[in-house]
């Protein structure tokens, strides 16, 4: 399972899914745009594209890599980011052996998935902060921080960069939270693990 | 306000980038109708056009729009429209006035699957066909095919450019896939884009023929409005511009359409080649299949299969002198489209039996996976074929 300390792998694939409305293209927009801009890697986001402009079974699909990217649609994501029960539901089982799957505690059950997981409740915090639009940008904070699939700064970068004028503070703030949990959650695991060793 | 060119580095759609090559390119009037999955161009561009003085109309229709980019162009401004499949129906009648006419401007094709309405929000590539031949009569088309959004920037670019030279229409046939991904697009700075304009009558007024060739063999372009006489007509004109419905007028006017093109096959053909040095068999592909065929030759290479990519990036004029010289050293062609076989038909027209040629297709509305691609590659390696 890959953490934020793990070295980045040459190829990255990722599914993020959710309903129409939640943002789930802009987290990959943003994703895609962290990697290009900021840390200067490849990187290709195919949007899912159809009559699910809202409500409907969303889904981006974003490569990473370190070098061209010939074939820019995801086989077997490394991560799967679900915000929704339809969305895990569709793509769990395409999910590589090993991957890393994140969910919104509140919206996905991982009903059948019996491995470790992470997930955050990205859109109650998303409802305190004011705004449940922000979940998606709560996630992406929470994905950067699980994954290390791209650097912090870039990531915050692309999220201030991609909003609406007048809301980067308030996105910031959102990334912030949702990269402060994911990182708790990894010092858990350690901790546990280190409980575990020295046992 | 922001410049024409907008040097920089960014993550952005194919869409969007084919509305920033044609301000590259220096295109000002987008007389258009919006359609999926092209409607992200001309609603770009109709953002930006303002900015740098330039003209957006949307259309009452396609056959609408067709005629205004021809009108805009007869005035002396660069012009452009983008479309889908049933769009691309419509303008074919006024695609055939530019080609007879010689009016320089480009038509940006974001296939989507067909016939008919088919399947408005999915790709395909089964238009190639009809944009070569889709208009009536006999006539040479240039096709551009880009397989990356920095491709469609610098080929929209392009497209203005051959179109300027030519005084042609020049098709961008790109596909829903490419139109939609998004991808790393670097906009060099101004001064690093060349940009042609079409050749310009100099001299007498009086002696003027807008249809004489000039050195280049193409006719330079009064526009409508500078004192030059012009006369812009479908029917078939000598070197005035006139009608004349003679046998003969047809015979140097139909010399004249096919052979500017006919001449520069080595200015106009673009080709990439991947891995071909010690290919047996060889890929013929563009737009997004060229990117499932990169992704097949290295995984059948892993396999032991000496597998190369030939990319057509102009597949109209088709490049058949280089599919004729490879037909001669490898064991087989593989041509990989989104379509039922329309390129593959060319292919192995060109290949002339002196080795044979496979379709890996598809009926539209999904890209081909790279698996498909190397398991044809594994049979036909193996002479199942």
């Amino acid at each position: 399972m890959m953490t934020g300390k793990e070295k980045k792998t040459s190829r990255l694939e990722i599914i993020f899914t959710g309903f129409g409305g939640q943002g789930i293209i802009l987290a990959g927009r943003i994703l895609g745009k962290a990697a290009v801009i900021g840390d200067h890697r490849e990187s290709t986001l195919v949007q899912a594209y159809g009559p699910e402009a809202r409500g409907g079974a969303c889904s981006a699909q974003v490569t990473i890599s370190d070098r061209p990217i010939h074939y820019p649609y995801v086989r077997r994501p490394d991560v799967l980011v679900c915000m929704s029960q339809g969305g895990f539901d569709k793509f769990i089982d395409q999910m590589k052996e090993g991957g890393a799957l994140l969910i919104d505690h509140d919206l996905v059950q991982p009903r059948g998935f019996d491995k470790r997981f992470f997930s955050i409740p990205s859109t109650r915090i998303a409802e305190e902060l004011g705004r449940k639009m922000m979940a998606n940008i709560i996630m992406l904070g929470f994905f950067t921080a699980i994954t290390g699939a791209v650097s912090v700064e870039a990531a915050r970068d692309a999220v201030t960069d991609s909003v609406p004028k007048g809301t980067e503070e308030m996105n910031a703030a959102a990334f912030n939270r949702g990269c402060d949990y994911g990182l708790a959650v990894l010092k858990g695991l350690e901790k546990k693990a280190a409980g575990r060793a020295g046992a | 306000m922001r410049p024409a060119v907008l040097t920089g580095e960014y993550f952005m759609t194919g869409d969007v980038a084919c509305a920033e090559g044609a301000l590259a390119a220096g295109c000002r009037f987008f007389g258009g109708y919006p359609i999926t999955p092209a409607t992200e161009v001309a609603e770009h561009i109709a953002g930006r056009l303002p900015e740098v003085g330039g003209t957006f109309i949307q259309m009452e229709d396609e056959i609408a729009a067709m005629a205004s980019i021809i009108g805009a162009s007869c005035a002396g401004v660069k012009s452009m429209t983008s479309t889908s499949g049933p769009g691309f129906s419509l303008m074919m009648e006024n695609i055939g006035l530019a080609v007879c006419t010689e009016t320089p401007c480009v038509v940006v094709n974001v296939q989507r699957a067909g016939p008919s309405t088919g399947l408005p929000t999915q790709g395909a590539q089964g238009d190639m066909m009809q944009a070569r031949w889709g208009s009536h009569g006999h006539y040479e088309i240039i096709a551009l095919a880009p397989s990356s959004p920095q491709e469609i920037f610098y080929l929209t670019v392009e497209a203005f450019n051959l179109s300027e030279t030519y005084r042609s229409p020049v098709l961008v046939m790109t596909d829903e896939m490419i139109g939609h991904l998004s991808e790393r697009v670097v906009i060099p700075e101004a001064k690093k884009i060349k940009t042609v304009s079409r050749p310009r009558p100099k001299g007498s007024k009086a002696r003027f023929k807008p249809f004489e060739p000039g050195p280049s063999g193409v006719a330079p372009m009064a526009s409508a409005g500078e004192g030059y006489h012009i006369h812009v007509t479908g029917l078939t004109h000598d070197q005035r511009g006139y009608p004349v419905m003679t046998v003969e007028t047809q015979e140097a006017m139909m010399a004249q359409i096919m052979g500017k093109i006919q001449r520069n096959l080595d200015d106009i053909i673009r080709i990439e080649e991947y891995r071909l040095e010690d290919a047996e068999f060889v890929i013929v592909s563009y737009g997004v299949s060229a990117r499932t065929s990169l992704a097949a030759v290295d995984e059948a290479r892993e396999l032991g299969i000496k597998a190369g990519l030939l990319r057509l990036i102009t597949v109209w004029p088709f490049p058949e002198a280089r599919i004729r010289s490879l037909a001669k050293r490898v064991r087989g062609l593989v041509t990989v489209e989104i379509n039922l076989g329309q390129i593959h038909l060319e292919v192995e027209r060109c290949a002339a039996g002196q080795a044979p040629s496979l379709l890996v297709g598809h009926p539209g509305g999904t890209i081909i996976p790279p698996g498909r691609v190397v398991e044809a590659l594994q049979e036909f390696s193996r002479g199942g074929v």
